[in-house]
């Protein structure tokens, strides 16, 4: 008896000396906050998170890899335990969520019939499972019957339905999916993502320049879900007032519909839920991931600079702004008119924007009042500039010095800035563009008695917006097509008349637009009191000559900032650019949102250094995905578009109140309902046919 | 040799550790869902087991029996397989972390699995010499590790299949390791 406890005791006192001697000289440096994390987690070892067991998750946690709610087995207590070792803001901690990304269903042509295990797995393995589409979600409920919590079911279009609710973000059903069509996200995740040419996409949103998820949206309309339509916008899209206002709407152009009916008019329907999340009075909340504790400074408060500084903030980033103006906007301020877009509306749509955190200074001037090496000395990790492009083009005639000549972007700005802004009774305007348009309008509101639209082109030809040329037809504009200005007639150093002469069509250049030829002998004189010249905007660049490192940014031929097309960024690294100051010149506002989403991406994976080339299979822009695009189309019936309507054109133009007016609610859902919600291949029919 | 071939055929086959001794089936059903997850621990066992073994067979030879200590043969046999374990745990994580990594969470699961103290108890109570206990244990692992693998690549198939919704889960590996086992005892006769 007591030599077996005098031997136990031995072997126990040997054992425990060498593991603790073993501890000492093999001692690995472990952040203690692991051991801390750890103790929070159940302990289940289940691996639902994706790690080998509670404690590489801790040690996930603990190097930001993994997400304080990245543990599936505990609730909210375990979530808020782990938070607060990492000292993090509970709320703040970001969730994943599971989102279908197929919308194809039932109505997705199949290649065969199958009728073997119910599994999407298994049925892949046959060519690549029963649909057309080899992308599409195969519909056996795989990751329905493996989601570990219930939160997903099978709808009666045989799609998986998430219950956001109850949704972990595991990433079970992710896994199980032999095709993709079920993705888990965090939304700064989904801020960083770009078109791709395995993603399943309309036709619509593979040509918005700022990829926003129409059929989505159109969708939520659909089902009088408004609020989620403006959240679904503002995943890509700050601006959802102002664009649905302003914008050309691209996408309506690759709409499917217009094969067989007109295209839906997406871009009113986007007012609709802009001007309803504006007439609740509250901006929707949107989410923003935990504060990351750096600085980024962004130089322009137009949109491409609000748009940037929104997807940053968004990403968790500290970002400043600053604007040379007094007013935030940019050109959606300072230069189109009030009765597009009235300046009530774009400060409160900014002030939703501001309201996430990001902090704004105006009247400040980058080259006078700052430069990169005071941003640099403040700590600003990275720069954004857009600077928008606020010079106007010359028409290379003599004179254009002389009284009542001026360009596009002053004769506006002035109307921004609320300066009494005069003009004669006969007014010219050189261009055929949306800032023509705007200059045009703009003085018929002023009082000009004749209005003339100079344009060397026909109307074909027009850059414009046709809604904006047809409401300058309305308003008793004059157009002077295929006529290019010559002269300017100036006495005592006003200008009096305006030479100019008239063309003919050739040959298509490398626009594809044909090029304009002077008739010879066409001369003719046109009195005119003022004459605003728009035909082109670039950037003011002049700052480069006075500050010493900024002097290393390049420009380009169109005396536009040179960046890289792909990342924005400049020759100076931590410089990018976008909007109309970068690469190819200024563009529509869409575009400027777009390039800013592609300029905070950079930015994030600049600064995180990592790889900020896009990965293989990228969608380039204008391009679209091969198959997606369709010469016909088959069982729709012709319904017509909704008509836009507007003030009476005889009075509108003594006022500056909105003209375009929002469509009703009754006319939303009818429009909505035209939708064919669209994915790669499928396409609601109107009439079902038998098969 | 022909001995050791012959024992190292019993071990493997006829008398798999776990489909005729019944002995560590709680990692067989735990962690078989994966093939990476059942691959790693086999490879912790064949690890563990052969330390185990050589190490309690010498404790059992030249302490236990010398001091005529074999009644407190289970006891010193878990006290110092936990200890083992631990410590190789810990000299891994600073000598070989790539092995580490691999086996790593697998370590602390095998501290508590009766298929290594049975291997070890085996090896004593059967009066194996150094060599039988070295050969009995690495082929006991490789048993283990080969049920474990089968059984992982079945469950792996077993996903995608047809299962009648009362017997999903741990039934149904229940009964695919007695279909196992029955299969197993064919190899009786040869060893």
């Amino acid at each position: 008896m007591v030599d077996a406890f005098v031997f136990l005791l031995i072997l126990g006192a040997i054992a425990a000396v060498i593991l603790g001697f073993s501890a000492i000289v093999f001692y690995v440096y472990e952040d203690p906050k692991i051991a801390e994390v750890e103790e929070c987690l159940p302990g289940a070892n289940c691996g639902g998170c994706g790690y080998a067991g509670c404690s590489a998750c801790a040690a996930a946690i603990v190097a930001g890899e993994a997400s304080p709610g990245s543990c599936v087995a505990g609730g909210p207590g375990v979530v808020q335990a782990v938070a607060a070792v990492m000292g993090m803001e509970v709320e703040a901690a970001e969730t994943k969520q599971a989102f279908l990304t197929c919308t194809g269903g039932i109505r997705a042509e199949t290649k065969y019939n199958y009728s073997g295990i119910r599994d999407c797995r298994a049925l892949s393995l046959l060519y690549r499972g029963d649909k057309k589409c080899e992308v599409a979600c195969l519909g056996q409920g795989t990751c329905v019957r493996n989601c570990l919590f219930n939160a997903l079911t099978m709808s009666e279009n045989n799609l998986p339905l998430v219950d956001l609710e109850l949704c972990t973000g595991c990433g079970t059903c992710e896994n199980v999916c032999p095709t993709g069509a079920i993705k888990v996200r965090r939304d700064s995740e989904k801020i960083m993502h770009f078109n791709r040419l395995d993603d399943r996409l309309a036709p619509c949103q593979q040509t918005c320049p700022a990829q926003i998820d129409i059929p989505r949206y159109i969708d939520h309309i659909k089902h009088g879900r408004y609020e989620e339509a403006v959240l679904t916008i503002k995943e890509r899209n700050p601006f959802l007032l102002s664009c649905g206002r302003v914008c050309p709407h691209p996408c309506e152009d690759a709409c499917r519909r217009a094969l067989a009916d007109d295209p839906v008019s997406i871009n009113q329907l986007k007012r609709f839920v802009a001007d309803y999340e504006m007439n609740t009075g509250k901006h929707l909340p949107v989410s923003v991931a935990p504060d990351n504790g750096h600085k980024v400074a962004v130089i322009g408060g137009g949109p491409g600079g609000l748009s940037c500084a929104y997807f940053l903030r968004r990403l968790g980033y500290s970002v400043t702004i600053f604007e040379m103006q007094p007013k935030l906007g940019g050109m959606l301020y300072y230069g189109i008119p009030e009765y597009r877009l009235p300046k009530k509306i774009l400060e409160w749509e900014i002030q939703g924007i501001l309201d996430l955190g990001i902090e704004a200074r105006v009247n400040i001037k980058f080259g006078l009042d700052f430069d990169l090496e005071s941003l640099v000395a403040a700590g600003y990790k990275a720069v954004f500039m857009a600077i928008g492009a606020w010079k106007y083009k010359s028409a290379g005639m003599e004179k254009e010095e002389v009284g009542g000549v001026e360009g596009a972007t002053i004769f506006l700005e002035r109307q921004g800035l609320g300066i009494p802004n005069p003009v004669g009774k006969k007014v010219g305007v050189i261009g055929g563009g949306n800032t023509a348009m705007d200059c045009l309008r703009t003085s018929l509101r002023l009082g000009a008695e004749k209005v003339f639209l100079i344009y060397r082109r026909s109307k074909t030809e027009m850059p414009a917006n046709p809604e904006e040329i047809e409401a300058c037809q309305d308003e008793g504009v004059e157009a002077i097509l295929l006529s290019a200005p010559g002269r300017i007639v100036e006495e005592n150093g006003k200008l009096t008349q305006l030479e100019y002469i008239k063309m003919e069509l050739g040959e298509p250049d490398e626009s594809g637009r044909r090029r304009p030829i002077p008739i010879k002998g066409s001369e003719t004189l046109l009195p005119l009191d003022n004459l605003i010249l728009a035909i082109g905007q670039y950037s003011d660049l002049s700052f480069m000559e006075t500050n010493r490192r900024v002097k290393d940014i390049e420009k380009t031929k169109w005396n536009s900032i040179a960046i890289d097309a792909d990342t924005n960024q400049t020759a100076i690294p931590y410089v990018f650019a976008g909007g109309d100051a970068g690469y190819g010149g200024p563009g529509i506002l869409v575009e400027a949102i777009g390039d800013a989403r592609k300029a905070a991406r950079s930015i994030h994976l600049f600064i995180t250094g990592e790889d900020m080339n896009f990965p293989e299979g990228r969608l380039k822009p204008k391009e679209h995905i091969p198959g997606t695009i369709f010469d016909s189309i088959s069982g729709i019936e012709k319904k017509g578009r909704i008509k836009l309507s507007q003030l009476d054109p005889k009075t509108r133009i003594h006022t500056m109140e909105e003209v375009d007016l929002t469509i009703t609610e009754e006319e939303a859902l009818k429009e909505a309902n035209r939708c064919m919600n669209c994915c790669l291949t499928c396409y609601d029919k109107d009439i079902k046919e038998a098969s | 040799m022909s001995d050791y071939l012959l024992m190292a055929v019993s071990a493997i086959f006829v008398n798999n550790i776990l489909l005729a001794q019944y002995l560590g089936n709680c990692p067989f059903v735990g962690v078989s869902k994966k093939m990476d997850t059942a691959a790693g621990m086999a490879g912790g066992v064949v690890f563990v087991l052969t330390l185990a073994g050589v190490i309690t067979w010498t404790i059992d030879f030249f302490l236990l029996r010398h001091f005529d200590l074999v009644y407190l043969r289970t006891i010193v046999f878990i006290l110092v397989i936990a200890a083992l374990v631990q410590f190789v745990e810990t000299f891994l994580k600073k000598m070989v972390p790539p092995l580490y990594k691999g086996l790593g969470i697998f370590l602390p699961l095998i501290t508590t699995n009766c298929a290594i103290f049975g291997v070890c108890i085996i090896n004593v109570r059967k009066d194996f010499n150094f060599m039988e206990t070295l050969v009995f244990s690495v082929t006991s692992a490789i048993g283990f590790g080969l049920a474990l693998v089968i059984m992982a690549g079945l469950r792996e198939r077993m996903a995608t299949a047809r299962i009648p919704k009362i017997m999903e889960g741990t039934a149904v590996t229940m009964i695919t390791a007695g279909f196992m086992a029955l299969s197993f005892f064919g190899f009786l006769g040869m060893a």
